[in-house]
Parts: C-alpha cells; structure tokens; sequence
C-alpha cells in the first residue's frame, strides 16, 4: 500500500483492529469486528464511519446561487439555507460525472460534498463552469467527515453536543460548537438509518471520533459495512451504479430533476437506453458487480453494478442496468461464473426498516 | 497456533485422518482473510472429490473463493448445518465449520503439517 492518503484517524483504526484496504486512493478500514456484525449493530444501535476521504468545496460570493444552478443538478430555487440536496454532476452528454450534496449554508454560501475518488476532477469541472468573482474552494484537506448512523443516534449525540440539532428534519443541517471548533451537524447519511454527519476541522476529528466511541451504544463500522448498507437501502455506489455511461434517468433519479436551471448536461440528462433495476435473489449466493443478466429465455439484457448478501433480509440483493425495453420484465436471471441465479424485481428499498425519515418529537 | 492432528493444503484446506476417511474443511487463517462467509456451495453425498482440484465454492460479503480438496475419495457426509448457518466456518473452522468427509480413494500426498502450514500462513501476509 505506497502513496495512498490517510486520514487523521488512520491510527486509531489500525490501534483498533481494523482491517485496512486501499479504497479510492485512500487506506481505510473495511471492518474492524466483522462486516454482518457491525451491519447488524448499525441497524439496531448506532455505527461511526471515518469518511475523512470524501471531498467538500466551499462555494461563496453574490450570485452563487445562480452560478451553481448552472453546473448541478439540484433544484437551489426551493433549497432554503439549513437544508441540503441530493443530486448529480452531469457532463454535456448527460452522463454523471459524481453524486453530490449540496448544502446551502446561507443566501450566498454553499458547501459542496463529493466523493474521495473524485475530488480534484469534480473541482476542476465546477470551476471551469463558475463566473470569475465566486470564491470557490476545495477545503477537503481541512475538513474532516464523520458519520454517526444507526436508530441510537439521537440518543448517543444528546450526551456529547448542545442541542440545537434535536428538532432537524431529513436533510436538515445545523452550524454548532463542539467543544472549541465549529461543527456542521447534517441530519443525512448512506445508511437508511436515523443519523448525522458531522463536518469539522480535520484538527478535532480524533476528538469527536473518541467521544462517540466511547458510547457503549456505538461501534466503529467500515467500509464494508457501510456497503452493505447502503445497497439494502438501494442507494447508489458512484464508480458502479453510476458512472458517465448512464444519466440521472436511467439511474431511476428523474422524479428529482426539478431545477429550471440550465445545467449543463440537462438536455441529455433523461436519456435512458439502460436502466437502473433492484433484483432480489432467493438464497444466499450473491451476484457480483459485472456478473451479466439475462431474461429466463436466455436473452442478455444487462449486467449487475451491485450485489451482495443482505444481512438484514438474509438472502442476496443486486442493482443492475438492463435495456431499457427489458426494464418492466418481473423476472431475470443472473449469471455468476459458476451458476444461474433466479432474480425477481422489487422496487426499493430492499430493507424497508429503515428509521432515516423518521418524525422526530420537538 | 494450528492444529498438530491436521494436515494442511498452501490454499488454506485442513483434513484429518482417521483410518480411511478424512473429515475436510477450511483454517482459521482462511476464514480470516474471507471474513464473514455467507454461503457454503458443497458437494453431493456419492460425489468424487481429488487431490487438489476443486471441490466446492465459499462466498464471503465481499469474494466468491474455491475449495480445494486436500484428499482424494468418494464424499461420504456433507456438513448440512452450514446451509443455513455458514457463519460456522467463522467461529468453528476446525469444529464445527467442517465442509465434507471423504472415504479415501489413495493416501493423500504432499500435505503440510501445521509448523510448514503457520509458515505457508505468515508468507500470504
């Protein structure tokens, strides 16, 4: 593992047992006691996940909101400050760049969360798409991300921080004081859990880590894990479920594409000659990312992106982009290098426990 | 750190002996390095297993790996509790996670005693 980055907890998860990997240009953990056991414990407690590796820009100066409207997808007319959005960065030809969230921290400032492996091409990009006058920057380095997911959450975060975080919505954010340094307290994460991602000084992120561990309630959680619950929640993994070959529509996002804007790749961003479909498998052997599809008369329709064992439903699930016209088939088949797999399409999410939306009292 | 009355494959299979039958499964090491497995694919009772080819399949939440028979011989019993319950190839790998048993067709050769196996363990590192 040589000229990989690390992130400032890399030493506590080593010092914790955590089985590292290279992961985007990063070294991080992928499990510390044992993928299923922290899945489980994040469903039914709460996790913390290191996500230093993930990118954030800072956007600011009059008129951003109508700069950036240009260049992602998110609708920013109905996005009030402390509130975020799910979207996308879409090339000319519609196909994604990266999945980004977009925070809007006041009337002119936003901050801009993308993924690891993308952070210097997705910098570039928005920028070459932004007015001169905006001050725009990648405050990556500096910042550190921290999630906090799993039903416990609330509970676990009331012994550790003031409480003015208590009463967010879903995709609600709040700017508050952990210990000396500023945090920003997101009430979103990958998990279709109850919980909260936590931006702050890369200086504070030891602190912040050791003070949720510390929780009985808490277990440190890996990238595994963190696959897996994400796929159970049909969320999509960039680099697999999304990628420039496929738009925001054959993702299955056009419901979200509410922006007036004319961002680039909009003309093109509904296209779909594949899409993106949730199949569940009976039985326990999992379709893997590449493994080909195919109707029950042997037709090849498409290929899986994601799959795996579901802890939480005890059988296997995929996502897969198939043909669009073999889109609306009920029953597919997968096949693995060893065996053909009956698939049956669900809508998502395949986990549907999830505690993430749920109406907090206040 | 192994078993001394097992002998061992390079890819990380156990067998032990006794008498003509050999009882058939995966190390510690193994499991490890797999982590939490998910499903076991074995074969029937009746089948004819051979010295290092394949004779079954391991899914981990992450890889699909083969299983390489350590002996050569007809399978005898298969380990049905890892159908629903493969997590014993985690927590009981020399127990309770056995794979199959084989009634020995010819005696194994070239098999690695549990000090030449730990040192087969440590160079995968």
């Amino acid at each position: 593992m040589e000229n990989l980055f690390v992130t400032p907890l890399n030493a506590w998860h080593k010092a914790h047992g955590a089985k590292m990997v290279p992961f985007a240009g990063w070294e991080m953990p992928v499990q510390y006691s044992g993928i299923i056991a922290e899945h489980q414990h994040c469903r039914s407690k709460a996790c913390i996940f290191d996500i230093c590796h993930m990118g954030e820009f800072s956007l600011k100066g009059p008129g951003a909101k109508d700069a950036l409207a240009k260049a992602v997808t998110q609708n920013l007319d109905t996005l009030a400050p402390g509130k975020c959005r799910y979207g996308f960065l879409l090339n000319p030809e519609g196909g994604v760049l990266d999945d980004l969230i977009v925070y809007r921290i006041a009337e002119d400032e936003f901050m801009l969360v993308v993924n690891g492996a993308c952070i210097d091409s997705d910098f570039a990009t928005i920028a070459s798409r932004l007015p001169a006058g905006l001050e725009f920057t990648n405050i990556s380095e500096q910042t550190a991300k921290i999630d906090l997911q799993g039903p416990a959450s609330l509970e676990v975060l009331k012994g550790l921080l003031p409480g003015e975080w208590e009463k967010l919505g879903y995709f609600s954010f709040v700017k508050t004081a952990f210990g000396e340094v500023e945090i920003i307290v997101s009430r979103t994460g990958y998990t279709g859990e109850l919980g909260y991602e936590f931006y702050l000084p890369a200086s504070s992120a030891g602190d912040l880590w050791e003070a949720l561990a510390a929780d009985p309630d808490v277990l440190p959680a890996g990238l595994g894990a963190r696959d897996t619950l994400r796929l159970e929640m049909g969320y999509p993994l960039y680099g697999q479920d999304l990628d420039t070959k496929h738009t925001p529509g054959a993702a299955g996002y056009a419901g979200m594409l509410t922006s007036t804007a004319e961002y680039v790749g909009k003309p093109r961003a509904l296209d779909a000659p594949e899409k993106l479909i949730a199949l569940s498998i009976e039985g326990r052997r999992s379709a893997r990312h590449h493994d080909v599809v195919a109707l029950p008369g042997g037709e090849v329709v498409g290929v899986v992106t994601s799959g795996s064992f579901s802890p939480s439903l005890g059988h296997s699930v995929a996502l897969a982009y198939v043909k669009a016209e073999a889109a609306d088939a009920a029953e597919f088949v997968v096949k693995t290098a060893k065996v053909e797999l009956p698939a049956r399409k669900v809508d998502l999410p395949f986990y549907q426990g999830g505690t993430a939306r749920k109406k907090l009292n206040g | 750190m192994f078993p001394t009355d097992l002998l061992y494959t390079p890819s990380h299979e156990w067998a032990k002996i006794e008498g003509d039958t050999a009882t058939v499964g995966i190390t510690s090491f193994a499991q490890e390095q797999l982590g939490d497995i998910t499903f076991v694919d074995l074969p029937a009772i009746g089948a004819t297993v051979t010295q290092g080819k394949e004779f079954g399949s391991i899914e981990s939440v992450k890889a699909a790996s083969e299983l390489y028979s350590p002996v050569s011989g007809e399978v005898v019993e298969v380990n049905a509790d890892l159908d629903g319950a493969p997590e014993l190839v985690n927590q009981e790998p020399f127990a309770g996670g056995w794979m199959i048993k084989v009634k020995l067709s010819a005696k194994p050769e070239g098999l690695l005693d549990a000090a030449a196996y730990e040192e087969n363990a440590k160079s995968c590192h």
